[in-house]
């Protein structure tokens, strides 16, 4: 099939940036989408064109690493689905397809569709762990966790920081991934003696970057490639309002 | 390319005793280092993986000054994160039976007798420390009922011992890493460099000083000098272009080592794995692996007549061969990952493979969902099914599965002594990017275990010992700076070349080549057609690569342009290494040494060593021999009928 690209280029952070055109000719349904965008990317090189710069890895949807605003949803139209796990089969022929890099101002575009997120790190590091020195854990059956807990646990520990969440957010609110983590380690009796620190200070940290208050638009889930719940964020606001 | 015999290598570093007792006095004879003086001391990691997270955050606990790299845009994004069974360890929670001794045995066993004994040995050990330590940080593996953890069997192992967070092992256990890792970098003994790229090795009076890097997003090139380098960056599976790693997995960290007196060990031994989804068309970017559980409840079949292109449905069973249960009654759809892979290759030459260019196997599920129910094959593989139908766009529950092997994992890697000490003093190699713990095969849910134990445990113990005789004072400026001139003029000759091929098309055309004549199967002649041609393709990429765009700018073509240069003469030496050893073991499988089965024929007598080589600049490499001796398993020939 034959589609028209509208992609977002922009040179350096500081380059205001624009939407360029692009045809792709017979591209197979059984391609992924950055493979669409590899095979653009060949010609452009060939063609001693700078190719489309964006950010992948793994591409098998859980490094993170991927993601761009496809006609206007975050990762695409296809539910739970990252970037690189879409697949052409899902565009009609003859489509016009646009692709933006995530927008949001803690996630300034370094080049293209490459944003930088080391504001998530940043999150982390305020108090995203456990303090358990290496060589110091008692043994792991010391302490039972219900299964209940460890599969919940589990499910929030499932985000891949990939923020969609944040560029989906009419205000740019980071509490899905923030509240992700919050509730994976509190949900565990490991995560407890840090419970109330860690939520205050991953909250503040979150404000600090910039990011925008949560309003319940619920559009964060709605985009999220691992489902991660709405409720996470009400955990992460009693824990707050706790500490 | 023709290469020397150098003298034999020794690991002096071993203890000598009793097995058990010999991390237990390693540890004991280290020297320490003073407390004071560890802020003094600097130590690069290069890779945030589960090795290099779990070292860097751990190197930082102790007080080292620590810096880290990494070329994703943050350490959580290693390629561990892609790991889905499981992680091993000796825990004997179920009471099966499993031991220290025995998780040794089987991983020198499913090693094929080319691993070093003392070294499994201590893996086996702290792999029950691994387990406490990820429970302690928060990593919700999957539990019981009664709130204890659950395990599986995994790959070959007659007990329960793979402990597991539903098919997300290695994202929990990175995840853990990293969160160890951001901790450090909060209280300011890790300073983190992501979106870097190491390029080259500073060696100066004969001791590894740092690294030349360069800045993926301004281009920079910059020097970063320390006491002792740790490589944590991987393994090199994406020689072949097509694999299950990353896009960005690369040898060019572990290479510029190698150049700079690294000695490599065991290049050839790579691992493919049977169950991975088949390539679908030219434009095929990389390969997606398909939990070997699968095999639990698959059955692996293709049409019995070549040729016959009827929809897997319209085939009668009469008329299908379920090739691995007949040729291997006893194991049937489980037999290990080389023999699986192999058979698949063996049935698709004979011309009965599936799917587009016959280059498949079905992986059937009808007969499970006819005896479980539909919805019980849903609970136990829901997640695969998606995945399969969300790349294929097939739907496994009314047709089968199809599979065709990929490269999945390299056993090889850089040489190093029981310390984890390269050739080169000061320079350690941990995780993947080493040969260490799995000899000519790994075991499935092993290197999660293995590059923990690096990480955590190991790598901290004995670096120790070689810092304490540190500060190792000025680098000499004159090796500094030859590194980096180095660094910007292999830069400066690629952007130059402004040909007519992108990197990627010499990647994909070297990835052919390898998967055609180093890959499942080798043989005398196909090694020696590599040996040819490979010369002939990277002569040609550095006259007519083209990489667009310029140095001092965020540059992906580039990037993968270096990368690939690289993979050129590691190629190279994979093809050398895999002729010179005449005899099959594990996943080299030579065609000319096989038993009247086909099975794979090691040849103990000739070929227990590892090889361990040394670059030259020119008259070829020089092979260096490690005798394996087997003190505790006795050696034996495998066999899986
Ligand atoms: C699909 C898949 C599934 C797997 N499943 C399992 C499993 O279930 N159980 C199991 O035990 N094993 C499994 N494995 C194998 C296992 O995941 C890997 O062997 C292991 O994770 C490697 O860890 P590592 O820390 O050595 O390297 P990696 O995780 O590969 O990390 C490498 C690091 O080095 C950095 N790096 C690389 N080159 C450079 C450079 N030049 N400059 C700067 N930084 C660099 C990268 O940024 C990265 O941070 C699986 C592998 C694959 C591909
Ligand atoms: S919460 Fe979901 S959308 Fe947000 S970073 Fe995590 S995985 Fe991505
Ligand atoms: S590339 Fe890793 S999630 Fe898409």
């Amino acid at each position: 099939m034959n589609l028209t690209l509208k992609v977002w280029r922009q040179k350096t952070p500081d380059d205001k940036g624009r939407m360029v055109k692009y045809l792709v000719q017979d591209v197979s349904p059984d391609m992924s989408f950055l493979e669409m965008l590899d095979v653009l990317n060949e010609r452009l090189i060939l063609e001693g064109d700078d190719p489309i710069a964006f950010d992948h890895d793994c591409r098998e949807g859980i490094c993170g690493m991927c993601g761009m605003v496809i006609n206007g949803v975050a990762h695409g139209e296809q539910r739970a689905t990252t970037t690189c796990q879409l697949h052409m089969r899902h565009f009609e022929d003859g489509a016009t397809v646009t692709i933006e890099p995530w927008r949001a101002a803690p996630f300034p575009v370094v080049k293209d569709l490459v944003v930088d997120r080391s504001a998530f790190d940043r999150i982390i590091q305020a108090g995203g762990f456990v303090s358990v020195p290496a060589g110091s854990a008692p043994d792991a059956h010391a302490v039972p966790v219900k299964k209940d807990d460890a599969d919940a646990a589990f499910d929030a520990a499932t985000c891949i920081g990939c923020g969609a969440c944040v560029a989906a957010c009419p205000n740019g609110s980071a509490s899905l991934f923030t509240a992700a983590k919050i509730t994976h380690l509190g949900l565990l009796p490991q995560g407890q003696p840090e419970r109330d620190s860690r939520a205050k200070a991953m909250v503040d940290q979150m404000d600090l970057e910039g990011f925008g208050g949560c309003t319940n638009t619920g559009e964060c889930t709605a985009v999220c490639p691992k489902g991660i719940p709405l409720d996470t964020i009400a955990q992460m606001n009693r824990d707050y309002l706790k500490a | 390319m023709n290469f020397t015999v150098g003298e034999p290598l020794i690991d002096t570093k071993a203890p000598e005793g009793p097995i058990e007792d010999r991390w237990d006095k390693r540890r004991f004879a280290a020297k320490l280092v003073n407390p004071a003086n560890k802020r003094k001391l600097n130590v690069i990691v290069i890779g945030t993986g589960l090795a290099g997270g779990s070292a860097a955050a751990t190197l930082g606990e102790l007080g080292y000054n620590v810096t880290s790299f990494c070329y994703q845009d943050t350490p959580r994004r290693a390629h561990s994160i892609a790991a889905q069974g499981g992680i091993n360890a000796a825990k004997n929670y179920r009471g099966d039976g499993d031991s220290v001794h025995r998780l040794f045995y089987d991983t020198v066993k499913g090693g094929d007798f080319r691993a070093r004994e003392s070294n499994v040995y201590r893996l086996a050990q702290v792999s029950a420390n691994i387990i406490d330590q990820a429970v302690a940080q928060g990593v919700p593996f999957a539990r019981e009922y009664g709130g204890l953890l659950d395990t599986r069997s995994f790959g070959g192992a007659q007990v329960s011992r793979t402990f597991y967070a539903r098919g997300q092992t290695g994202q929990q256990l990175l995840l853990g890493a990293y969160q160890a890792l951001e901790r450090q970098i909060a209280a300011g003994t890790v300073a983190m460099h992501t979106r870097h790229e190491m390029l080259d090795l500073i060696v100066a009076d004969g001791r590894a000083r740092g690294v030349i890097v360069r800045d993926m997003v301004t281009g920079e090139i910059e020097r970063h000098l320390a006491d002792a380098v740790v490589l944590a960056s991987g393994g090199y599976g994406n020689v072949f272009f097509l694999s299950t790693n990353a896009k960005g997995c690369n040898t060019t960290a572990i290479w510029r080592a190698h150049r700079r007196g690294a000695m490599f060990a065991n290049p050839c031994y790579t691992q493919i794995h049977p169950t991975c989804i088949p390539v679908s068309g030219e434009y095929q970017s990389k390969l997606t692996l398909m939990s070997e559980s699968l095999r639990n409840d698959g059955r692996v079949w293709v049409p019995l007549r070549k040729g016959d292109d009827r929809p897997a449905g319209d085939i009668p069973d009469d008329e299908r061969d379920y090739y691995l249960e007949r040729i291997y009654p006893a194991f049937g759809n489980l037999v290990p990952r080389d023999i699986a892979s192999r058979a698949a290759k063996n049935v698709c030459d004979e011309g009965r493979g599936v799917g587009p260019g016959g280059l498949g196997v079905y992986l059937d599920f009808r007969d499970a969902i006819g005896r479980l129910g539909r919805d019980a094959v849903e609970q136990k593989y829901g997640n695969l099914f998606e995945m399969y139908e969300r790349i294929t766009g097939e739907d496994p529950y009314s047709q089968p599965m199809r599979i065709y092997p990929a490269v999945h994992y390299t056993m090889g890697g850089l040489w190093v002594d029981y310390d984890l000490q390269s050739t080169i003093p000061g320079l350690f190699v941990i995780g993947e990017a080493n040969f260490s713990d799995h000899g000519a095969n790994r075991l499935g849910a092993s290197a999660l275990m293995q590059g923990l134990a690096d990480g955590y445990f190991v790598l901290p113990t004995t670096i120790g010992d070689y810092l304490a005789d540190g500060p190792y004072g000025e680098v000499d400026e004159g090796a500094v700076a030859e590194a980096e001139i180095a660094v910007r003029g292999r830069i400066a000759r690629l952007l130059s070349v402004n040909g007519t091929r992108t990197a990627d098309s010499y990647h994909r055309e070297l990835g052919k080549l390898m998967w055609d004549y180093c890959g499942m199967e080798r043989t005398e002649e196909s090694l020696r057609k590599a040996l040819e041609r490979i010369p002939e393709l990277r002569a040609e990429f550095w006259q007519n690569v083209k990489v667009s765009g310029e140095a001092d700018e965020l540059n992906q073509a580039l990037e993968r342009a270096g990368r690939v240069a690289d993979f050129f003469d590691l190629a190279e030496l994979m093809c050398l290494d895999a002729l010179h050893r005449t005899e099959s073991c594990g996943g080299h499988f030579r065609a000319e040494s096989q038993d009247a089965d086909g099975e794979a024929l090691r040849d103990d007598e000739n070929f227990a060593y590892v090889a361990a080589w040394q670059f030259q600049p020119e008259g070829g490499p020089v092979l260096h021999k490690e005798k394996l001796d087997y003190d505790y398993v006795k050696m034996s020939q495998r066999s899986y009928k």
